[in-house]
């Protein structure tokens, strides 16, 4: 089976070992895996912020970079959500505003094949236990993209139970949004944080060693939160902690390459 | 819209204050986590939610494309019932027609049913320049009036406060409007409640003219709905002489029959019941015309633009006029949790004032340019929506509004907004991204040089950066982008 | 121009080609045959399946929960029943729709107080408990509907006296859901739903019981003779 990898722009430029993790993970799992170089960024904070002309040419690059593939798999379910829901209004709003359909039918030819990591695992290669070992307790934060706009469900937590050696506590208010929203994070600083606390509060009485999230911006943040605040508590991708294994461990030791 | 908020501060100011008062994040915690795990529970005991859900999202869609018909057939059934329809384009008009028809009974006091229509408009203001004292008689309304304070909150409008502070209110300044509170008043809300009883009673049992709003409005019968909870809704709707119902016109549905979804979902949706204490329907002056003595002998609806028809012309914006007033977005938006109603500058606060007051007063002052901002787009208030109103994709309809300027319609006239002041910094910035996101070759430099520039690891940024370093460490950059790794182990085999 | 023509004007410009009024696409919706504009109308007409008697006990538990008080007899019982609660009550004075079966209160101590279009407010105040019965009773949301039939009386009288009991007929007046209730009720009668006593939810979203209405609210539900 072919897939190509949308690592998405915040994983390329900054978490590139989660791009890492997907490629061993998928191949661990027979899947040929590709990178299409041309890719870049969805489109998400031009579009989200209001700037939706700005997000037209991000939209025809994506489409363009992963046309022929039959499946496309991003480790993030923002840039999913941002492609499945929103592509295809920004294609219908152009052709309303008498610009033809060049966009809308480049939406709709990459929608259908575009897949949240965890549901590729779940539904496309319908696997829960992908193999991967990792001793260590690990509560799960479900981002709100994934979790409304995707309906993940339970996919992440199946994925993680089935994990050898992991033991899944719950967090409390998980379904509660973690306050990073995008330019949110910064156009309203104080709400932000006061969201995020929260959040790092109720991961933190968990007394789990990891936060993992399927969304490395709604990480970056609570990371940020927690470091600031000088917490153990470190945050891992779910891709991180699927591509560990026996022979080789991801580790809760500091999250990015020194 | 009245000018009451304007003036206020741009969202992320105001919600500063909030976020750093201690009392109001518990007493917003507290309420509305009590109310959110209980609506949950209302809701699931309905099998045939989602069905319920997509049919009054269908009757008020199917409304709003004709409600030129509708309100046209309400109006001929509420004349027929013996009550008079009056018409108001905006605030100034729907006061003045009000204010004439109370002066015009010869009395100088009403009772008044909370309404969001007239707090929109500022009747009570307006009212008082006119010589007429207006009473709010719902408990929540009563303590917000006596405490000169704001309303916080679609439903509860004095959420912001809690029971200590409701009896501070109730032992100060209830002697001012009538009878004082008894003496050694607890806190007890049981006590509070009797207190507002004794009160209000006095003012029930002479009052003659009653002002409300309504839930609904039927277009084949002419019937008016009004749900409540304490009772001062019936008082008011059927002990004094004169009732006048400032409505808005997207209130109206058009059959009896459709009542049978909403007296579904409203209550357990607002206040998480199966059904509302008390809900009254009433027609016009009744069978009898008024001559049997139950209820007032004269009835005025006065059907409220201020804004709708604007709303209306926006294909997109347009379903926020499908709102039934429930707020259940505001009990589960984290945003309204943290910032509290009186940030968002509007008797309409929350996900539903977020989308509401920009298209009904326009995005011109700084305060409705940045409400839509004030969300995470976490999608809570949609799922929760009984009239299924996809608030994050209005939102993101009105951000392109004040961030690239479009179409709008501002007092049924169809102009040009231009892109707001204050986002010229942030426009260079997305494009300049945009720019470089379009070009990989561009892209992979950028990253190798924020790669190489990884020792640096400042923790405070300057400029627009602080919002994020004042509270949160910055990602560390990793030694190279996933790009150049891919390139190394993988790139000989593409 | 007239605030009524500035309205409808802003609408139908609003609705552009859509609009209704003016020869649009839906001219006449809801006239006969124009269909409902596509509502879908597959939610449920009542929630489960039951017997009359397993109705009447959700009707019981539901207005419990929310704190009225449920009384069952039959025929024979009532003015006994209706005897006792009062007195229970301590209620010298009770109000008394035009027409209520006399028999009802054939039992009763409490000195009858006959409702005239000229009593005030005040006069209403000073009475001590109301007795009614009702236009139907709505067991999944523990409801009572009044609609000024001559056993219920003006709006009024079930509002200012602080007690209020209200006799429901089972199975006769009583329907299963909110749709099946709307259908047996004419819009034009005024209506009062009630479920339960006043109540308020405004201090902390916390509900309690017992604001402006009547504080308390009882339920007497007659059987039919046995078979």
């Amino acid at each position: 089976m072919r897939a190509a990898l949308f690592v998405t722009c915040v994983n390329d430029a900054l978490y590139p070992r989660t791009g890492v993790a997907v490629v061993r993970l998928l191949e661990r799992l027979g899947v040929d895996v590709d990178f299409p170089a041309a890719q870049s960024c969805c489109g998400q904070p031009q579009y989200n912020t209001g700037y939706r002309y700005e997000s037209e040419p991000l939209l025809r690059r994506t489409a363009r970079a992963f046309a022929g593939y039959p499946y496309v798999v991003a480790p993030s379910g923002s840039c999913v959500a941002m492609i499945r829901e929103h592509y295809p209004r920004i294609g219908a709003r152009a052709a309303a505003e008498g610009r033809g359909n060049e966009l809308a039918d480049l939406a709709a030819g990459l929608v259908p094949r575009v897949y949240e990591l965890t549901e590729f695992l779940v539904d496309v290669l319908g696997v829960t236990d992908v193999g991967a070992y990792f001793p260590h307790t690990v509560t799960y934060h479900p981002s709100c993209h994934g979790l409304r706009a995707l309906g993940l469900g339970d996919r992440p937590r199946r994925l993680l139970a089935a994990v050898r050696g992991l033991d899944l506590i719950e967090l409390p208010g998980a379904e509660e949004c973690c306050g990073f929203g995008g330019t949110f994070a910064v156009k309203n600083p104080d709400v932000s944080a006061a969201m995020g606390a929260d959040k790092v509060r109720a991961a933190r009485a968990t007394g789990a060693e990891v936060l993992c999230g399927a969304d490395n911006s709604c990480l970056a943040h609570l990371d940020g939160t927690l470091r600031r605040a000088g917490a153990p508590l470190r945050t891992l991708h779910i891709a991180e902690i699927l591509a560990s294994t026996d022979e080789a461990a991801t580790t809760t030791e500091g999250k990015h390459p020194r | 819209m009245t000018a009451t908020h304007l003036g206020m501060p741009a969202f992320p100011a105001a919600a500063r204050e909030a976020v750093r008062d201690d009392v109001l994040r518990a007493n917003l915690r507290r309420a509305t986590h009590t109310i959110r795990d209980k609506r949950a529970r209302a809701v699931s005991e309905l099998a045939d939610w989602d069905r319920l859900r997509a049919a009054g999202k269908a009757v008020k869609d199917h409304t709003l494309r004709h409600l030129d018909h509708y309100l046209l057939r309400l109006e001929a059934a509420v004349t027929a019932a013996g009550g008079t329809v009056h018409w108001a384009a905006d605030a100034a008009e729907a006061n003045r027609i009000v204010t004439a028809l109370v002066l015009a009974t010869g009395e100088r006091e009403v009772v008044k049913v909370k309404s969001m229509a007239t707090q929109e408009i500022g009747l009570n203001e307006a009212l008082e320049a006119a010589g007429i004292a207006a009473y709010e008689t719902d408990l929540a309304e009563l303590i917000v009036q006596m405490g000169h304070d704001r309303p916080s909150h679609i439903l509860v409008p004095a959420i912001h406060l809690n029971r200590a502070e409701i009896r501070e209110v109730f032992r100060t300044e209830m002697g001012r409007w009538g009878r004082p509170a008894p003496d050694g008043l607890g806190d007890d809300p049981r006590e509070l409640a009797e207190a507002a009883r004794l009160h209000l009673r006095e003012k029930f049992l002479h009052a003659k003219v009653a002002v409300s709003g309504a839930n609904f409005m039927v277009a084949e019968t002419g019937t008016m709905v009004v749900f409540e909870s304490e009772g001062n809704g019936r008082m008011c709707l059927t002990l004094p002489e004169t009732l006048i119902s400032v409505v808005g016109i997207e209130k109206v549905v058009p059959t009896f029959r459709d009542l049978e979804i909403f007296l579904q979902t409203l209550p357990r949706s607002s206040t998480a019941e199966r059904m509302n204490p008390y809900t009254t329907m009433w027609t016009g002056l009744g069978p009898s015309k008024g001559a049997d003595g139950d209820g007032p002998a004269a009835f005025h609806l006065v059907l409220l633009d201020n804004g709708r028809t604007d709303t209306l012309a926006d294909e997109v914006g347009r379903q926020a006029l499908r709102c039934i007033r429930c707020s259940a977005c505001l009990n589960v938006c984290p945003v309204y949790e943290r910032a509290g109603g009186h940030a968002y500058g509007s008797v309409y606060p929350g996900p539903i004032g977020a989308i509401l007051s920009p298209q009904l007063r326009g995005t011109d002052e700084e305060i409705d340019a940045s409400l839509p901002y004030a969300s995470t787009l976490c999608g809570a208030c949609y799922e929760v929506c009984p009239v299924a109103i996809d608030i994050p994709e209005v939102l993101l309809h009105l951000r392109e509004r004040v961030a690239q300027g479009g179409p709008a319609t501002r007092e049924g006239i169809r102009v040009r907004i231009r892109p707001a002041r204050g986002h010229t910094a942030e426009r260079a910035a997305l494009r300049a991204a945009r720019l470089l996101l379009e070009r990989p070759g561009a892209l992979r430099a950028g990253e190798r040089l924020l790669s190489r520039a990884r020792r640096l690891r400042p923790r405070r940024l300057p400029g627009p950066g602080r919002a994020w370093t004042d509270s949160r460490e910055l990602p560390r950059p990793p030694r190279e982008p996933f790009r150049d790794w891919w390139a190394r182990e993988r790139g000989g085999r593409a | 121009m007239s605030g009524r023509d500035r309205v409808l004007g802003r609408i139908r410009r609003a609705l552009g080609e859509q609009g209704a009024g003016e020869g649009g696409i839906g001219r006449a919706p809801g006239e006969p045959g124009a269909g409902e504009g596509g509502i879908p109308r597959d939610y449920l007409r009542v929630h489960g399946d039951r017997t009359p008697a397993e109705s009447a006990d959700l009707l019981a538990a539901n207005l419990a929960e929310y704190r009225a008080k449920v009384h069952r007899t039959d025929e024979d019982g009532l003015a006994p029943l209706l005897a006792a609660l009062l007195a229970e009550r301590g209620a010298r004075t009770v109000l008394v729709p035009p027409g209520l079966p006399p028999s009802w209160l054939d039992a009763a101590q409490a000195v009858r107080v006959e409702d005239r279009a000229g009593s005030t407010p005040y006069a209403l105040d000073a009475v001590d408990s109301v007795v009614t019965g009702c236009a139907l009773a709505v067991a999944e949301t523990g409801t009572i509907v009044l609609d000024g039939g001559p056993d219920q009386g003006r709006r009024r009288i079930t509002l200012i006296p602080d007690h209020h009991i209200c006799v429901v007929r089972v199975p006769d007046q009583l329907v299963d859901s909110v749709p099946q209730a709307l259908e047996r009720l004419d819009p034009t009668r005024p209506l009062t739903w009630i479920s339960g006593p006043s109540a308020t939810s405004d201090i902390e979203l916390d509900r309690v019981e017992g604001v402006h209405g009547p504080r308390t609210l009882e339920v007497v539900l007659i059987n039919p003779p046995a078979q």
